[in-house]
C-alpha cells in the first residue's frame, strides 16, 4: 500500500507539525520506502500470538497517596517560554 | 606513568586512592584535553569550571571510599542534569535547564563523580551516526569525517579520544553498542529495568535503556555496579539482586555454552565480518566456552517491528513538546498554530519522521494491521531468545553488519541508516542485556566489534565472557590525534 500525500498531510495533523508542500512530498516518499520494509511483518501469521506489551513482566507497582514534593511551583514554572507569577500562559483559546 | 587521560577508569581511580593524583589533576587533564579537541564536537555543554571546582573540594575533604572518588565524567546529553543545559540533541530543549537530577547520573554523583559535562548524541537519540543532532556532527576520534555511531555518538568520540575516563550513553535499538563497535571501546546495554529511567529525555520507554561506555570491560562493570539500581521513580525498575559486577568479574567461563545464531548471517554481510565472527569464536573456545549452534528463527523480523514500536512510542513520548511548559516556542496565530509551528521547528527531520510514523501505525483503522502485529511479532522475537537460553548461557554475534561510515554517506536513506543497527536491535526487542568489545580491525583500519548477549539479569556472565575475550583479543587502539594538527 502506498501512503499519499493526502494522509500524510492528515497524519501531520494529528502529530501537530506544520508542513510545506515540498517537506510533505519528501516525508510521503520517506514513509513510503520504509513502510514496504515494515510490510515484511506480513509473512507472519500471528493469529494465535500473545502481544507483548512490555518486557518488565512486573505489575505497575502502586505508591501511596501521599504528596512527595511540595512547594515545587517555581521549579516547574522556571523553563516555561512564557509564564506569569502562577501560570502558564498560552494564546487566548476562549474569546 | 602514561598521560592521565589514557588511563582507564580503573587505573585512575587506583591513582587517586593512593594519592598520585589528585581529582584537581585529573580534572585539569581532561578539560586541557577537550580545549584542544574542540574540533571532534564531543560536547554540547561544558561544565569544566564547576568541575575544576568540585574536583578542589573533593580534594580538601577526600572520601576514598567511594566508588569514583572525584573522578571527571562527561555524560551524554539525553540525561537530565540539575542547574545544567540538557538539549537532547534537539533544538527543541536548546534553552532547557532541568530543576532536578536524573537517578543514574544521581547514582554517578553520589560514589564521588564530578560532571565535566555534556556530550552530544542524535537528537532524541534517533540516529546511528549523530548526524542528526541540531548540534553538528561528531568526528570519529578514528579517522577525519568518519562517523562514531550513534546515538551516543558524542559518548563514543569522547571516550576513543581521551576526554572521560568513562562515560554513559543510552541504548534503544543498538546506541551504546554501535557506537562502541565504532570507535573500538566497549559499551554494554544492561537489562530493561536495570538502570532507572527516571530523568533520561524519553524516546521509546519499553526500549530505552542507560548503560555503561568505557575503554575496557573492567571499566564496564566498575560504572554499572555504580548505576544499576532499583527506583521507585521508574515504574519499570525491577527490584532484583544486583551483583558486585567488579569484584565478581572472573576470567574462567569454563565450560560455558556460548550459542552461535545462524540467522545472523545475513546477505551481503563483508567477509571481514564474518571472519571477525569466525574468530570470535575461536577466541571463546580458547577461553574454554564450548560453541554451540542454535537458531533465532525471527531474527529478520526485528527491524521492522522496532520500526513500528520505536516510533509509536516516540510519537506519543514526544507529544510532551508543545511550546507551553518548557522548550523553544514559535509563536502562532492560535494555540494550534503555535503548537503546529513549535513542532515543526523545533524538531528535526529524523524526529518528525519518526513521529509520522508513530502517529501513523497508532491513528485510527491502523492500529491492529501494523502497532498490534508488531507487538505480538516482538513476542516471538523475545521467546526465540527464551528457547535458545535453555541451550546456552549466552549468544555471541557481530556488533554491527559494518565498520563506520563516512559523514554524509548514508543520511538520505533512511532505510540503509536503520540497517546499521540489525544485530542490536533484537536484544532490545526481548530486554536483554549486551555488551560490544572491539575485536578487530576492518582493510581500512576502522575498528569491529563483537556482540555478547546475556540471559535477563545475568550481566555478570555478559561481563565474564567480554572480559576472558579481551585479554585473548588484545585489541589496541590506535588514534593519533588527528585533531589537534
Amino acid at each position: 500500500m502506498t501512503i499519499d500525500l493526502k494522509t500524510v498531510k492528515h497524519i501531520s495533523k494529528l502529530a501537530r507539525i506544520s508542513l510545506d508542500e515540498k517537506k510533505a512530498e519528501k516525508l510521503a516518499t520517506d514513509m513510503n520506502s520504509i513502510f514496504e520494509f515494515i510490510e515484511k511483518l506480513n509473512e507472519l501469521n500471528t493469529d494465535n500470538v500473545e502481544p507483548l506489551t512490555s518486557i518488565a513482566e512486573t505489575t505497575l507497582r502502586f505508591r501511596d497517596d501521599k504528596i512527595a514534593s511540595e512547594n515545587i511551583r517555581e521549579k516547574i514554572l522556571k523553563n516555561s517560554p512564557e509564564k506569569n507569577d502562577d501560570f502558564f500562559v498560552v494564546p487566548k483559546v476562549v474569546e | 606513568m602514561s598521560e592521565i587521560t589514557s588511563l582507564t577508569l580503573y587505573e585512575l581511580i587506583k591513582n587517586i586512592k593512593e594519592k598520585k593524583i589528585s581529582s584537581n589533576e585529573a580534572a585539569k587533564s581532561f578539560v586541557d584535553r577537550a580545549e584542544k579537541s574542540k574540533k571532534i564536537n564531543a560536547y554540547v555543554t561544558e561544565n569544566f569550571e564547576n568541575c575544576l571546582k568540585l574536583s578542589k573540594e573533593f580534594d580538601d575533604k577526600p572520601n576514598f571510599h567511594l566508588k569514583l572518588p572525584g573522578i571527571p565524567i562527561a555524560v551524554k546529553d539525553l540525561f537530565c542534569t540539575n542547574e545544567v543545559r540538557t538539549t537532547a540533541g534537539s533544538n527543541i530543549l536548546n534553552n532547557f535547564v532541568p530543576t532536578y537530577e536524573s537517578t543514574v547520573t544521581q547514582n554517578i554523583w553520589n560514589e564521588g563523580g564530578i560532571l565535566l559535562g555534556k556530550l552530544n548524541c542524535d537528537e532524541f537519540a534517533m540516529g546511528s551516526s549523530n548526524e542528526t543532532s541540531f548540534f553538528g556532527n561528531v568526528q570519529n576520534p578514528i579517522a577525519e569525517d568518519l562517523v562514531p555511531g550513534g546515538s551516543s555518538g558524542g559518548s563514543s568520540a569522547a571516550l576513543a579520544a581521551n576526554l572521560t575516563p568513562v562515560t554513559i550513553g543510552t541504548d534503544t535499538g543498538g546506541s551504546i553498542r554501535q557506537p562502541a563497535s565504532f570507535t573500538g571501546t566497549v559499551g554494554l546495554k544492561p537489562t530493561y529495568g536495570s538502570c532507572s529511567r527516571y530523568g533520561i529525555v524519553a524516546f521509546a520507554s519499553s526500549l530505552d535503556q542507560a548503560g555503561p561506555m568505557s575503554k575496557d570491560v573492567k571499566d564496564s562493570s566498575i560504572l554499572l555496579e555504580v548505576i544499576s539500581s532499583f527506583d521507585k521513580k521508574d515504574s519499570t525498575s525491577i527490584d532484583f539482586k544486583r551483583n558486585n559486577y567488579s569484584s565478581e568479574l572472573t576470567r574462567n567461563i569454563k565450560g560455558l555454552k556460548i550459542g552461535i545464531p545462524k540467522e545472523y548471517r545475513v546477505d551481503g554481510m563483508p567477509d571481514e565480518i564474518e571472519k571477525l565472527w569466525k574468530k570470535g569464536i575461536e577466541y571463546a573456545k580458547d577461553c574454554g566456552a564450548e560453541i554451540i549452534d542454535i537458531s533465532l528463527p525471527h531474527t529478520s523480523y526485528a527491524l521492522p517491528t522496532y520500526y513500528i514500536v520505536a516510533p509509536a512510542e516516540a510519537s506519543s513520548n514526544l507529544a510532551r513538546y508543545d511550546g507551553v511548559k518548557y522548550g523553544l516556542r514559535s509563536s502562532g496565530k492560535n494555540l494550534i498554530d503555535m503548537y503546529e509551528k513549535t513542532r515543526s521547528e523545533g524538531f528535526g527531520e529524523e524526529v518528525k519522521r519518526r513521529i509520522m510514523i508513530g502517529t501513523y501505525v497508532l491513528s485510527s483503522g491502523y492500529y491492529d494491521a501494523y502497532y498490534l502485529k508488531a507487538q505480538k511479532v516482538r513476542q516471538l522475537i523475545k521467546q526465540d531468545f527464551d528457547q535458545a537460553y535453555n541451550k546456552v548461557d549466552a549468544i555471541l554475534t557481530p556488533s554491527t553488519p559494518s565498520s563506520a561510515f563516512k559523514i554524509g554517506e548514508k543520511s538520505n536513506d533512511p532505510v540503509s541508516m536503520y540497517l546499521n543497527d540489525i544485530f542490536t536491535v533484537p536484544v532490545n526487542l526481548a530486554g536483554l542485556p549486551g555488551i560490544s568489545i572491539p575485536a578487530g580491525v576492518d582493510k581500512n583500519n576502522y575498528p569491529l566489534g563483537l556482540q555478547i548477549i546475556g540471559k535477563p539479569f545475568d550481566e555478570q556472565t555478559v561481563l565474564n565472557i567480554a572480559y576472558s575475550m579481551e585479554e585473548k583479543i588484545n585489541y589496541k587502539n590506535n588514534i593519533t590525534d588527528w585533531w589537534m594538527k
